[in-house]
């Protein structure tokens, strides 16, 4: 049971804080439980699809499909983080203002919240996957003991539901204003740092191999799986050995944002006075 | 409002064109030399394997349990879920000489070693 539910945990863990974030990040939007939801359910949907097809999955791309597949999602969700900050910045303060007073921004608001839905659908789809395939396997085959696992099953969800309610509630306990600040500078390391894993996937794959040198390694201070590890690997992509394109590609995002935030943030407000 | 829109839509397409750049495949440098372990009954055979240090390797794990199992190592710095009755190769940059470490994820009393030589 024990061993079902540190599995089952570790692997919930990450969706756990990022769905805390997007939830943190959401707060004052109408009707957002609902996209979050979906994004759960829809990620565990495709979480069982993955993990029933996970050999030929495997097969394509002459063996190298469950890291291309890896890659690929998570360029989505960073795609969509990366534009729900755009979206923010333009709109952000018409948002805070009155949400309700123009249909636009409602209408706007629920395409910024499918962006976040994509978001959380990607990660419960990324870590869920392996939680149903290991379940999956001590169900078929370890008949007695399969209700003890279930049960250590359950409850490491349950723990993954807690961390994402801490996460939640610690953001909440910052004030609006500066939240906003908060939420958006974890919303583009959290974009960076999947980009960077998205990277490592490629290399895995062998279909990035330029710049593919180590930089440095702290795996003596801070190992990728000490809990601690773990926790800033999903919040700002931290790795105890980066290579040179993990870093060039978390830094190019970075500087991504940061510039199409600028872009439209900045005149847009200037130009709707004129 | 023409003019931010179709800045933003320049910038989203620079972001795509660069997306695009980075995942062009890239030739193989070195052809990589192929080692392969067996998972059954919740064993690694062999568990001690022997793969030519400084050479890129690419490792083969044959899953024949029903089961799905995860290769998973710290010090090779990988971790691939292979489906039941299913085979996959994990890409192993060139090592140093030393022995790695490995197991399965989700059956941790499986455990095994490259000795890298």
């Amino acid at each position: 049971m024990l061993a079902a539910l540190i599995i089952v945990f570790r692997e919930v863990f990450e969706a756990g804080l990022i769905i805390g974030i997007i939830l943190a990040v959401t707060r004052a939007v109408p009707r957002r439980n609902r996209w979050i939801l979906a994004g759960v359910l829809g990620g565990a949907l495709g979480a069982c699809i993955v993990a029933a097809f996970a050999g030929a999955l495997s097969r394509l791309f002459s063996g190298m499909g469950q890291e291309l597949f890896n890659a690929a999602i998570l360029g989505v969700a960073v795609v969509m983080l990366t534009w729900h900050n755009v979206w923010m910045a333009r709109h952000g303060k018409e948002l805070a203002a009155d949400m309700r007073a123009t249909g636009l921004a409602v209408a706007d608001g629920s395409k910024s919240l499918l962006a976040l839905a994509v978001v959380v659908g990607v990660a419960v789809l990324r870590e869920g996957s392996e939680v149903a395939l290991f379940l999956y396997g001590v169900v078929t085959t370890d008949g007695g003991s399969s209700e003890s696992f279930a049960w250590g099953g359950f409850i490491g969800l349950a723990l993954g539901a807690a961390v994402c309610l801490l996460t939640y509630q610690g953001l909440l306990r910052i004030p609006p204003r500066p939240l906003f600040k908060v939420t958006t500078v974890l919303i583009s390391l959290l974009a960076a740092g999947m980009a960077a894993q998205a990277a490592s996937f490629l290399e895995r794959a062998n279909w990035l191999t330029a710049l593919d040198s180590i930089m440095w390694d702290t795996g003596w201070l801070l190992p990728d799986h000490s809990l601690l590890g773990r926790t800033l690997h999903t919040l700002v992509g931290y790795t105890d050995q980066p290579t040179g394109m993990q870093l060039a590609v978390y830094l190019s995002v970075l500087l991504i944002t940061y510039l199409l935030m600028r872009l439209t943030g900045s005149r847009a407000p200037v130009m709707h006075a004129a | 409002m023409f003019i931010i829109r179709t800045l933003s839509k320049l910038a989203t397409f620079a972001f795509a064109a660069w997306g695009l750049a980075v995942l062009v495949p890239a030739a193989h440098a070195q052809q990589a030399t192929e080692v392969q372990v067996t998972y059954s009954n919740g064993q690694f055979q062999p568990s001690d394997l022997k793969a030519p240090a400084d050479k890129p390797l690419a490792l083969r794990v044959k899953n024949l349990d029903t089961k799905a199992m995860e290769f998973e190592s710290k010090s090779l710095r990988v971790e691939k879920v292979v489906a039941a009755k299913s085979e996959g190769v994990l890409n192993i940059r060139a090592l140093k000489p030393g022995r790695y470490e490995f197991y399965d994820d989700f059956n941790e009393k499986a455990r095994g070693a490259l000795n890298v030589q």
